[in-house]
């Protein structure tokens, strides 16, 4: 008599419990490791300008190790923030970068709002035309830019070039287009039913856009007004080619210009104004973040 | 308040003509409703009301003047939307007041309105909520408040329940209703949900492809449906259409199904169709409820025949039974007592006192 073997140990393969908390943490590891080392990617730099900036410049050309500051100083900072010179570049700077927002805000936010809602003839064609122009690099719209600039000055006699103020005209053809598309995108996540309400509650189209649009996409429009005020505060090609002037000049150009002289390069103010110019966009940001998040979002999914 | 007519009124979208020139009356203080599928045209006809939508033929009056081109905010409306279409950055008391406000009313003028309307609303406690922190039935209710604070000549809805649960619809069914008793404002109502047109409206508008298929009180269209599109449509489940011819066999009217099947038409109703054509192709509809067990006593009209069921849906109150008449599906009543089952054979009685005979080709009612 022989007893039969029966199988019990159902299928041969071993069910691995806990198998998907186990995937998750080998995920969360490779997040780690390459937010890590985009983090030191990305820091390492301004850490470097800080380090740079606390030095005296013959600590900068002594052959100690760079990455440490034997005699801190803020003497780069005092010379900067205490020269004409560099707070003409602030100033100039701030000017250009508020009013470029402003001019950017009072033209996009309306045409978002007309390409996006008042569907008229050809709307549809004008809204990817906005958003074709912004694909056109500044490297190649420059020159036509400056011969524009330059004819006007020689038909009209106003000559804004070597102005900072021409930069109030050239930043807008970077921003506007892009903003509106940022704007059209948000507008048009927008409920039409919405816009529908307030025509019967009796809201001409001015009072539909100030009073409803613009508070309902208002992380649409901060997000559009930080991008505007970054590419005006960091444009670095216009104003290198339009204006020349010390008295002209903006931060990102100005630096260049005044603070190598010939192949001397004064690396401690160069950084230290570097630094100061990277703060108020850096602060902007920072109160900004979330709303910035949002609204590129939500132009990006729903445009 | 007003009455609003349309007159042939037609709208067309390039070569699409949604609303087929309807003509419509609409009393003061009355609530009618839009209904038909998707597509019919109704929301399209409530927005021409609105303004929302130009006309592209015909004329819009409302409180006995053409309105065809005046601007949606001279037409003195209120409309309700399905998706709330709440402004998100005010608060409810915002919302309400947003079109006093734009015409400038006084502040206690205003104050004293949307206190009113939450009062009726019994949003009184959410007044100073902003949308998104409220439910969909209190979100329909603000929408609600801001129409009612205008007190505008008339009310449009447009599928305003249509985003909400079953249970909560019921419920803001009853809402609206008590609404429109108390503020008696002329009211037009579009829904795809013919129970909602049937419990809300004083007059139900069946629309079918851009066209007015009928016009009636609820219990009318029910009752008297004109054609097989309303027959088929108002009722839920739906008229049973089978197909039959009218015979005529020694002085009596009878209506044969099948070969084997054949039912005298009852007294009620044979002068009706008296004029009717024998041996054509009709179709008899008659109700689920028209369709029950047979329980032994004859009644005029009333007769009976033997079927197999092949699905039963027991209901609680009812038991809905489906058996198959000459390839044709039919839905029956019967009483959950009646022993229902699937696949069991069953004897029915069906009341041919309501029994409805419809042309097959042109699907009107005899």
């Amino acid at each position: 008599m022989s007893t039969l073997a029966v199988d019990k140990t159902g299928p041969t393969r071993k069910i691995k419990y806990g198998s998907i908390s186990r995937d998750r943490t080998w995920a969360l590891r490779w997040s780690y490791f390459f937010l890590t080392l985009f983090a030191i990617f990305s820091l390492v730099p301004p850490i470097y300008m800080i380090i740079t900036s606390l030095k005296s410049s013959a600590e900068i050309s002594a052959a100690t190790n760079p990455w440490w500051v034997y005699h801190p100083t803020l003497s780069n900072y005092v010379e900067l923030l205490s020269s004409n010179q560099f707070l003409r570049f602030f100033w100039n700077s701030a000017w250009v970068a508020i009013i470029v927002v402003t001019i950017t805000m009072l033209i996009s936010v309306p045409a978002a709002f007309a390409l996006s809602r008042m569907k008229f003839w050809g709307s549809a064609m004008l809204a990817t035309g906005v958003f074709l122009t912004y694909l056109i690099p500044d490297s190649l719209l420059f020159l036509p830019l400056f011969k524009m600039f330059a004819l006007l000055g020689n038909w009209t006699g106003i000559q804004l070039i070597n102005k900072w103020y021409v930069l109030l005209f050239l930043y807008p053809t970077l921003t506007v287009p892009f903003c509106t598309w940022i704007m059209i995108g948000y507008f048009a996540s927008i409920p039409k039913e919405l816009d529908e309400a307030a025509v019967i509650d009796g809201a001409s189209w001015l009072q539909t856009l100030t009073r409803i649009f613009i508070p309902v996409a208002l992380p649409g429009l901060i997000a559009a007004t930080i991008f505007a005020f970054t590419v005006s505060w960091a444009q670095f090609l216009y104003p290198l080619v339009f204006t020349t002037s010390t008295d002209q000049l903006v931060m990102p150009v100005g630096i260049i210009t005044t603070l190598i002289k010939g192949d001397v390069f004064n690396w401690g103010q160069i950084m230290t104004g570097a630094l100061l110019g990277a703060a108020p966009p850096l602060l902007i940001y920072a109160f900004l973040m979330d709303y910035y998040v949002a609204g590129l979002t939500a132009g990006a999914t729903k445009g | 308040m007003a009455e609003v007519s349309l007159r042939k009124v037609v709208k067309r979208y390039d070569d699409v003509e949604a609303v087929r020139g309807i003509d419509l009356d609409i009393a003061d203080h009355e609530f009618v409703v839009l209904v038909g599928p998707s597509g019919c045209g109704k929301s399209t006809t409530l927005r021409m009301i609105a303004g929302l939508e130009d006309i592209t033929d015909g004329d819009i009056m409302i409180g006995g003047d053409i309105v065809n081109d005046v601007p949606p905010k001279d037409r003195d409306i209120a409309m309700v939307f399905q998706n709330y279409a709440l402004y998100a950055h005010m608060t409810v008391a915002e919302n309400m007041s947003f079109g006093l406000r734009l015409k400038h009313y006084p502040k206690a003028e205003i104050k004293a309105r949307v206190t009113e309307a939450a009062r009726m609303l019994d949003i009184t406690d959410l007044i100073d909520r902003k949308p998104k922190q409220l439910s969909g039935g209190q979100r329909q209710r603000v929408a609600m408040g801001r129409a009612i604070v205008r007190n505008p000549k008339v009310f449009l809805f447009d599928e305003p329940l249509s985003n909400l649960d079953a249970k909560l619809r019921v419920q803001m069914r009853i809402e609206i209703k008590k609404v429109h008793q108390k503020v008696r404002t002329t009211t037009v109502y579009v829904t795809h949900d013919q129970v909602e047109a049937m419990t809300l409206a004083d007059r139900v508008v069946v629309m079918n492809k851009g066209r007015i298929e009928q016009i009636g009180t609820p219990n009318e269209l029910y009752h008297n449906p004109a054609t097989r599109f309303v027959a088929g449509f108002i009722g839920s489940p739906a008229m049973n259409f089978v197909p039959c011819r009218l015979e005529e066999a020694a002085g009596t009217l009878n209506v044969r199904l099948t070969d084997r099947l054949s039912f005298a038409v009852p007294p009620s109703r044979a002068a009706r169709y008296q004029n009717a054509p024998r041996g054509e192709n009709l179709l008899l509809g008659i109700r689920p409820e028209h369709l029950t067990e047979a329980n032994g006593h004859a009644a005029p009209g009333m007769e009976t025949f033997e079927t197999v069921l092949d699905v039963t849906e027991p209901m609680g109150i009812e038991t809905l039974v489906y058996f198959t008449l000459e390839g044709t599906q039919v839905c029956g009543r019967v009483n959950p007592s009646a022993g229902a089952r699937d696949g069991a054979p069953l004897r029915l009685a069906v009341d041919l006192n309501n029994m409805h005979l419809l042309n097959e080709g042109t699907g009107a009612v005899l």
